[in-house]
Formats: structure tokens, C-alpha cells, sequence
């Protein structure tokens, strides 16, 4: 806590009246890369939470006989010299004959919602392992932590499909493998943050006064170990996305006709040559997202980090 | 002193092999559907059941089940799959030679331009190679490696078509392309069994050791240009995160005082970066090159699928669809098993840089 203080003091700002998520912000404002992956993040949710109003197309709708597209056709945008007279897509048509524009904007719902569900449900889980394995400690510890090592010992989009096959593909489970490959993540770092201060004064003083064990651990321990798991949890969120999107596209995870983007990129991967913006624009949204997620996580990572204080920039 | 710790990993590696052993047992016996079914396949007659759960031990108690298993899996001996109707043990020797290949070539990229890039951008911190290294090694780990592998095929197979950039899309070899075993070229009469044909027959198949050995160099050519794309596509995560973590740790060290001392002295800068910086910055690129062995092994899956390439990945993901039980848990376990000896080896290659781990 020292270096923030001398942080503070560098600032010129008063001790009393800033807490440390208000730091947090300052520094994460002053990240150009932080402050990008923000503004995408931002746009996507926009996205996510309008979709029904601004995609021009429902996006299970087939357009067959609804207007005069073809299968596959290539986009048709009105600014770039395409005839006024042709319906705009602006990113083509589908395999399905459907609007690919409309299905992308539905899928940026799609992944958000699996990026957080699998991270929090690897959260909750992790935290409940890691916490009762550092304050407990013994064979306890050892148990939990060595079934963590087991569950590090496979490639994680390897166990993820194995668990998958064995669940039976579809979306619920695909996010349940990735949510289970990635509880050892969260279930270390929340150990370690409990055995730094599990001997702590203010613990053996909260013990002495009586509190129970559940009060110690989540009021007065737990709270020591949210500066990383919000770090972990966001980068999480990243490779929750990727791998989601990888299992849809091994057609383990979502299935068509949802409109999944890696679902989507898979449908249609045999049409690279013939049709490429149907393979482009769903794996650009699938970057995009994750490349988001990845610049907040490391600029929450640096301004999170107190040996980093003085660094500005 | 090394190989003393070399042994202490080795043995503190055995629980984590048991629980590999134990969760691949588990996984298989949680198949929905009655184990011979799911192996031998539906249409399996009652007789053929009886004897497959005779065999396997399956009408035993799980944990002499289980002691079964294990003793199988010591001995290789897998089963055979009822996809390719040949014993498992031989379809892995044929096919993880293609996966070696592909992610040696994959980390060999990611080596070969990550570590340079970030040295670069660290000597020139802030300057525009840095901003653009940087940039892109926040693409490259956020990229889907399949997408990108389809992207490098359109690029490569119909955009620079008719150009010496041309690159094949699919495929180890080129059709009519054959890979004659070295020990055939050799003229070497291999005994039946045992060891040494298995040991030969792996060998052979990786493509570009035995055409350095049989010196066909048109074969050589070939199955380089079919390695090029895959390796990109898989090698493009770690080559982003090596370029990431040597710039970083080049620049911690390039901070310290012992680096302005060799400066001060009148070093080169070549020798001062070199000698003096990077070797100490070393050790977390060594880390971040084993950790990302475990995403090469994950992404050969995506990398083989999207390439046509038969190895360990591709014919994991086509027992999946086909619902081929015995190799998808054969295939998990070796695969998990290597993942293991890797960590063990980086691990040991940490002390060798290291020498205060050795302590520890």
C-alpha cells in the first residue's frame, strides 16, 4: 500500500478522498491500448444489447423469395458502387440465404454472454476451491491443488473437447467444459492470495474476536484476492471466447442455425475460395472481441499493479 | 546437482500421471451408452459384447478395472478402433509423427521471429518498429487460429496463384509425391516386431527427416511448402506472446545496473544486448515457450482439421464426430502424457539457466 500512497502523493491528491478503484480508472485512462480495448468493448455491447433494432435482417430469416439474392452472394454496398436497385448486405449473403450483417451483430449477444457466463461460473467455483485449499490448508490443500495440476496437465481446448464428447455437443455444454478447464486458473490465484495473508495480524485479530471461519474467509480474506482474479477473469474472458468459438466450430459447441460466429466460420469453411466473406467477416468479429477483452485485461493488469504506480503512460 | 532435481520433477510428475490415468478412465467410463457399444459400435451383437466385457475386465469392481486400464495403457496396448478397423497403437505411430512435425515447425517460427521481434522493440522502445511489434502481438494472440489458417490458404492458394509465392492449401505432400521409408532406401531388413520397426516406421513419417536422410530433396521441397501455412496458422499465438514477453524482459534487464556497467565499460551494444541482456532474460521466455506447447498441442487439432493434415489432432476430431471411443481416449492420454513430459523438460531446462531453482 506504500506505493500507492507515494502514488498519490506524486499526484497531488489528498489521501483521503480517493479510494483505489479511483486510481485504477485514472491509470487505466491514461493506457492508450487500455482505452482502445474499452471503445471496442463498448461498441460491442452497444451492439449486443440493440441488435434487435439496428440488424437490418431477422437473422434466422431466409430470404429466399423475399428478395432477389443469391446463395452466397458477395456483399452489396450501396456507398461502394453497388446498383441502388440491388438489396444492400453489406456483408453478403449466407449458405442459408440469409443476411450475414444481421447473424454477426446477433452473434456479438452470443459472445459476451459465453465469455461471461464460463468465466463466472469458473469464478465462483475456482474462488470456493482456492479459498478452502489456502485457509485450510493440509491434505485439504493437497487434494484440491493436485487435481488442479491433473486438469493442467491437458492441452485446455484438448480436455475441453474431451469433456465436451462426453457431455454431448451443444452450447450449454461447451460452456461448461471451458468453464471446468479454467477453474485452475482462478483456484491458484485465489490460494495464493490467501496464504500471503492468511497469518496476518488483522486475521489472527478477526479470529480472536470470535468470527466464524465463513466470515474470516469472505469478508476479511477473500476481498485481498479481487485485484487479480478481475485481471485473470478479463483475459479469461478472452480465451473463454476463443475456445468457445473453436469448439462451435469443431460443431461441438452452438449448432446451426444459431448464430454463433465460430458456428458460423465452421459452416461455411469448405467456401473459403469460392466465398470468402463468409469465412472473413465472422472470424474478424471473433478477434475483435477477444482483442478487446485482451487490452483491458493487460491495461487493468499494469494500473492494477502497485510496482507499477509510478509508471505513467 | 541437475540430475538430482531432473529426478525430484520426475517423481513429483507421477501423481499428476495417475491423475491423467484416472481422469481419462473416468471420462470413458461416463460415455452415455454401455462401454462395448460405445468402442465396438452399435450394431455389435450380444456374443461380441459378452467377450469385449470379458476381455477388458468390464464385469469386474471399477478399481481392478481401473488397475486394468492402467496396465493397458503401460503396454500400449489400446484396442483397436472401429473406424479404421486397425489397433489403435498402430494408428498413433503413423499419425503423431504428422502432429510432431507440424508443431516443431509451428514453435520453430514462433521462435525464430518472436524472439528477434521483441529484442527489437526493446532496444528501440517506443520508437515505431516497437508500437508496430507490439500491435501486432496483440492481433496474433487474439486471433482464432483457424480463421487465420483459412485466410493464409485464400491468400496463399488463389490470391498469389501463378506466382512463385504460391503455396498449397492442403495436404503433407503433393499428389504422386511419395515418401519412400529411409530404412527401404537403406535396404535394411527390420525384424518383425519388437521395438526397432516401430521405432523405424516413426521415424520415417516425419516426412522431413527422412528426406534429409534419404536425400531426396524434391520431397524435401514439397513437404516444406505444405508446412509453411500450417506452421504459420498454428505458430502465430506463441510467436505474439514470445515477441510480448521477451520485449518485456528485455527491458526489465536492459534497466539494471549491470547493463549500464557494460555499457560504461565501452561494450558494442550488439555485445551488451546480446551477451549480457538477453541471456538473463532468457527465463521468462523459456516459461512462456512451455506454456505455449500446451496451446500448440490444442490448436494442431483446428491447425489439422482446417490443412488436411492426418495427424493426432484430425483424427482426434474425427473420432469425436464418428464417436470412436477408444481412440479419443487413447489419443487424450498420449497427448496429455507428452504434455506432461514437455513441462517436465522445461522445468528441468529452467534449472540449467537457472541455477538457484536447483535449490529449491
Amino acid at each position: 500500500m506504500t506505493a500507492t500512497s507515494t502514488s498519490l502523493d506524486a499526484e497531488g491528491l489528498s489521501l483521503r478522498s480517493v479510494s483505489l478503484w479511483h486510481i485504477t480508472w485514472r491509470r487505466l485512462f491514461r493506457r492508450r491500448s487500455a482505452i482502445v480495448g474499452m471503445v471496442i468493448l463498448g461498441i460491442l455491447s452497444l451492439i449486443a444489447l440493440t441488435a434487435q433494432w439496428i440488424a437490418p435482417y431477422d437473422p434466422y430469416q431466409v430470404l429466399i423469395g423475399v428478395e432477389p439474392v443469391q446463395r452466397r452472394e458477395k456483399p452489396c454496398i450501396h456507398l461502394l458502387g453497388c446498383p441502388k436497385d440491388k438489396p444492400q448486405h453489406i456483408m453478403g449473403i449466407d449458405g442459408n440465404v440469409r443476411d450475414q450483417f444481421s447473424r454477426i451483430l446477433y452473434g456479438a449477444r452470443l459472445s459476451l454472454i459465453i465469455g461471461f457466463a464460463t468465466v463466472t461460473f469458473a469464478i465462483v467455483i475456482g474462488t470456493v476451491l482456492g479459498a478452502v485449499a489456502g485457509y485450510f490448508g493440509g491434505w485439504l490443500d493437497n487434494l484440491i491443488m493436485r487435481v488442479m495440476d491433473v486438469l493442467l496437465a491437458f492441452p485446455a481446448l484438448l480436455l475441453a473437447i474431451a469433456i465436451v464428447t462426453v457431455l454431448g455437443p451443444g452450447l450449454i455444454n461447451a460452456l461448461i467444459a471451458i468453464g471446468i478447464v479454467s477453474i485452475p486458473a482462478y483456484a491458484r490465484v485465489v490460494r495464493a492470495s490467501v496464504l500471503s495473508v492468511r497469518e496476518m495480524d488483522y486475521v489472527s485479530a478477526s479470529r480472536s474476536l470470535g468470527g466464524n471461519t465463513f466470515h474470516i474467509l469472505f469478508r476479511r480474506i477473500l476481498p485481498n484476492a479481487l485485484t487479480p482474479l478481475i485481471v485473470q477473469g478479463t483475459l479469461g474472458i478472452a480465451s473463454a471466447i476463443l475456445d468457445a468459438a473453436a469448439l462451435s466450430f469443431l460443431g461441438l459447441g452452438a449448432q446451426p442455425p444459431t448464430p454463433e460466429w465460430g458456428s458460423m466460420l465452421g459452416a461455411e469453411r469448405n467456401q473459403i475460395f469460392s466465398a470468402p466473406h463468409l469465412v472473413f467477416f465472422p472470424g474478424l468479429a471473433i478477434m475483435l472481441t477477444v482483442l478487446g477483452f485482451n487490452l483491458l485485461g493487460d491495461g487493468l493488469r499494469d494500473a492494477l499493479d502497485p510496482r507499477l504506480a509510478h509508471v505513467s503512460g | 546437482m541437475i540430475w538430482q532435481y531432473a529426478l525430484r520433477r520426475l517423481v513429483a510428475s507421477i501423481p499428476v500421471l495417475f491423475g491423467i490415468l484416472l481422469v481419462t478412465f473416468a471420462l470413458a467410463r461416463l460415455i452415455p451408452g454401455d462401454p462395448c457399444r460405445a468402442i465396438l459400435g452399435e450394431k455389435a451383437t450380444q456374443e461380441v459384447c459378452d467377450r469385449f466385457i470379458r476381455e477388458h475386465g468390464l464385469d469386474r469392481p471399477i478399481p481392478v478395472q481401473f488397475g486394468i486400464y492402467i496396465k493397458e495403457v503401460l503396454r500400449g496396448e489400446f484396442g483397436s478402433s472401429i473406424r479404421y478397423g486397425l489397433p489403435i497403437t498402430r494408428l498413433l505411430i503413423e499419425r503423431l509423427p504428422t502432429t510432431i512435425e507440424l508443431s516443431l515447425a509451428a514453435l520453430l517460427v514462433s521462435i525464430l521471429v518472436g524472439i528477434p521481434l521483441g529484442v527489437i522493440s526493446a532496444v528501440r522502445h517506443n520508437s515505431w518498429v516497437d508500437v508496430l511489434t507490439m500491435l501486432w502481438a496483440n492481433i496474433g494472440v487474439s486471433m482464432p487460429v483457424f480463421w487465420l489458417g483459412l485466410i493464409l490458404a485464400y491468400i496463399f492458394s488463389l490470391l498469389l496463384k501463378d506466382t512463385p509465392f504460391w503455396l498449397p492449401p492442403s495436404g503433407r505432400l503433393s499428389a504422386g509425391m511419395i515418401s519412400t521409408p529411409f530404412y527401404e532406401v537403406w535396404e535394411w531388413s527390420l525384424p518383425e516386431s519388437g521395438f526397432l520397426p516401430i521405432a523405424a516406421k516413426f521415424l520415417s513419417n516425419l516426412h522431413i527427416l527422412n528426406a534429409l536422410l534419404t536425400r531426396n530433396w524434391a520431397l524435401l521441397k514439397d513437404a516444406i511448402q505444405h508446412l509453411i501455412l500450417p506452421a504459420l496458422a498454428l505458430g502465430t499465438i506463441p510467436m505474439a506472446l514470445i515477441a510480448r514477453m521477451t520485449r518485456s524482459s528485455m527491458l526489465d534487464v536492459l534497466g539494471q545496473d549491470y547493463v549500464r556497467t557494460a555499457r560504461a565499460k565501452g561494450l558494442p551494444q550488439s555485445i551488451v544486448v546480446l551477451k549480457h541482456a538477453f541471456r538473463n532474460s532468457l527465463l521468462p521466455i523459456t516459461t512462456v515457450i512451455g506454456l505455449s506447447l500446451g496451446s500448440l498441442l490444442g490448436g494442431a487439432v483446428l491447425t489439422e482439421t482446417i490443412f488436411g493434415f492426418s495427424g493426432v489432432g484430425r483424427t482426434l476430431y474425427d473420432a469425436i464426430t464418428a464417436r470412436d471411443y477408444g481412440i479419443v481416449q487413447a489419443f487424450t492420454v498420449v497427448i496429455a502424457i507428452f504434455f506432461v513430459i514437455i513441462n517436465l523438460l522445461v522445468d528441468i531446462s529452467y534449472a540449467y539457466l537457472d541455477p538457484r531453482i536447483r535449490l529449491d
